[in-house]
């Protein structure tokens, strides 16, 4: 049984911040983005270098936001695609901060928010940040193929997103984070790279349907549900999945991979994916809107496919995770 | 839902690749890279050069435009809608190798460009190479034989 967590001191995200590349910029909800980067590098010499840089850019915004200094925040928890979390380790290390390196795969942004907000509820922090990313160069090369290598990508594929986005966690600030739940690893035995959101889609069906279950809410009472990031593939999945169970999300949901690209005009196949994407979306358009009183109540679905291609050339399956964070004012 | 029956339901809803358009474009950008290759062997033959040494020439040529294509970013925009027309000709192998360097020269010469360049070529050659001396041996005793 997955344990619902109702958080009663009502941990809070004070200030947040989105950094994202040229083409999330380009895409529909460009404008909504704090700082952006006309040049993929970020100024840096490597891929992981400038990954690196969006956190840091992240994080800095995040902090001058919240009008904070470094030392009033007594922790970072971070996260991103790359091995070792290097992203994050090497862009957060001059913060001079006590720091959590996580792995979500793409269900990051959710996991850091759901993970600062327990602690703070446990008393174990008064003010944390959470902060994640993931740059399409430097994921490319890790998961997939050099960038210049030319080849073809299948409808279902999804384009990992150049975006970061950081969070400041405390106990002022209007938006709350009310409950959240941690995921169950979900293996339907999906084998293929380029259908990641028929690989992710049953953890999120798990983990709305276990909220669901264990709290006293029902689908009417959330403006939006967000999920980040199924694109197109895992969203329909999810909706059809969700229905053979008599839970009916189409009217108020979102997913954060259709939300960032024109995915026809941009050509991006079945949408955004990366732990960046759900990141920058949250903290750029998202949390603006509900700031802004658009909308009031959210779940926030981070879903992360747990594999490496070591994993995958070995024949194993893509087990999948999906965490979930009730955010609202 | 059953694994097997999840899968089955995945594999039936997802869209498929256009598989008679890719076809269509590998066969004519594939063709037109062919083309090439003949009027550049054709062109070589014609100022002099013996055929053997020409058709050398000729695949040179083509490797040497895929390493500028490559280069400059063009390469993976063209088989984007290539395919298999600029994979299979002399072209994609010397796109996977530069495209391999071009991403590894970050991590230095020897472990980054050195270790990596053949990453993706690595099985071609491989495999080219052991069937090539497979094929040898098999002609061998085929004409010991005869």
């Amino acid at each position: 049984m997955q344990k619902f967590i109702k958080f009663e001191k009502s941990p809070s995200i004070i200030s947040c911040y989105s950094v994202v590349g040229k083409h999330e910029k380009e895409g529909p909800i460009g404008e909504c983005f704090d700082e952006y980067s006309h040049d993929d590098t970020f100024g840096k010499k490597s891929w992981e270098q400038a990954e690196s840089e969006m956190q840091r850019m992240a994080l800095r915004g995040a902090i001058n936001k919240s009008g904070l200094n470094n030392d009033e925040i007594d922790l970072l928890i971070a996260g991103d695609l790359l091995n070792q979390c290097v992203g994050s380790t090497y862009g957060l290390v001059s913060f001079d901060i006590p720091y959590i390196g996580i792995y979500g795969a793409c269900s990051t942004c959710a996991l850091g928010l759901a993970l600062g907000a327990s602690l703070l509820e446990g008393g174990m922090c008064e003010k944390c940040a959470s902060v994640t990313s993931s740059h399409y160069c430097s994921s490319e090369r890790q998961f997939r193929f050099p960038l210049e290598y030319g080849g073809q990508r299948t409808p279902t594929s999804q384009w990992t997103v150049t975006g970061s986005g950081a969070f400041i966690l405390g106990k002022e600030g209007n938006i709350k984070i009310k409950s959240a739940m941690f995921g169950k690893s979900v293996d339907m035995g999906v084998t293929d790279i380029n259908n990641m959101g028929a690989a992710m889609a049953p953890a999120a069906v798990d983990t709305i349907c276990s909220f669901l279950q264990n709290s006293s809410h029902r689908v009417e009472d959330f403006d939006m549900i967000v999920t980040g990031d199924l694109g197109y593939e895992g969203s329909e999945i999810l909706k059809d999945l969700l229905l053979s169970k008599d839970i009916d999300i189409r009217k108020n949901h979102v997913d954060c991979g259709l939300l960032i690209y024109d995915r026809f005009s941009q050509d991006k196949h079945a949408g955004g994916s990366g732990c960046g994407c759900s990141a920058s979306v949250l903290a750029g358009n998202i949390l603006k809107n509900m700031e802004a009183g658009a909308i009031h109540d959210i779940l926030f679905i981070g879903t992360g496919a747990l594999m490496n291609p070591m994993t995958l050339y070995q024949g194993q399956s893509i087990p999948s995770i999906a965490h979930l964070v009730h955010i609202g004012r | 839902m059953n694994k097997e029956d999840y899968n089955k339901y995945i594999s039936m809803r997802a869209k498929k690749s256009p598989i008679l358009k890719n076809c269509c474009f590998a066969f004519l950008i594939g063709g037109f890279i062919c083309t090439l290759g003949r009027v550049f062997l054709d062109a070589y033959i014609y100022f002099g050069i013996e055929q053997k040494d020409a058709s050398s020439l000729a695949s040179m040529t083509l490797i040497f435009i895929a390493f500028v294509l490559t280069c400059f970013g063009v390469f993976d925009n063209i088989a984007k809608i290539a395919g298999g027309g600029t994979l299979v000709p002399i072209t994609g192998f010397a796109n996977s190798i530069v495209s391999s360097a071009i991403d590894s020269k970050s991590e230095g010469y020897i472990c980054g460009v050195g270790a990596k360049i053949f990453s993706i070529a690595g099985p071609v050659i491989l495999y080219g190479i052991t069937s090539g001396v497979l094929y040898g041996i098999i002609y061998y005793f085929c004409t010991f034989l005869r």
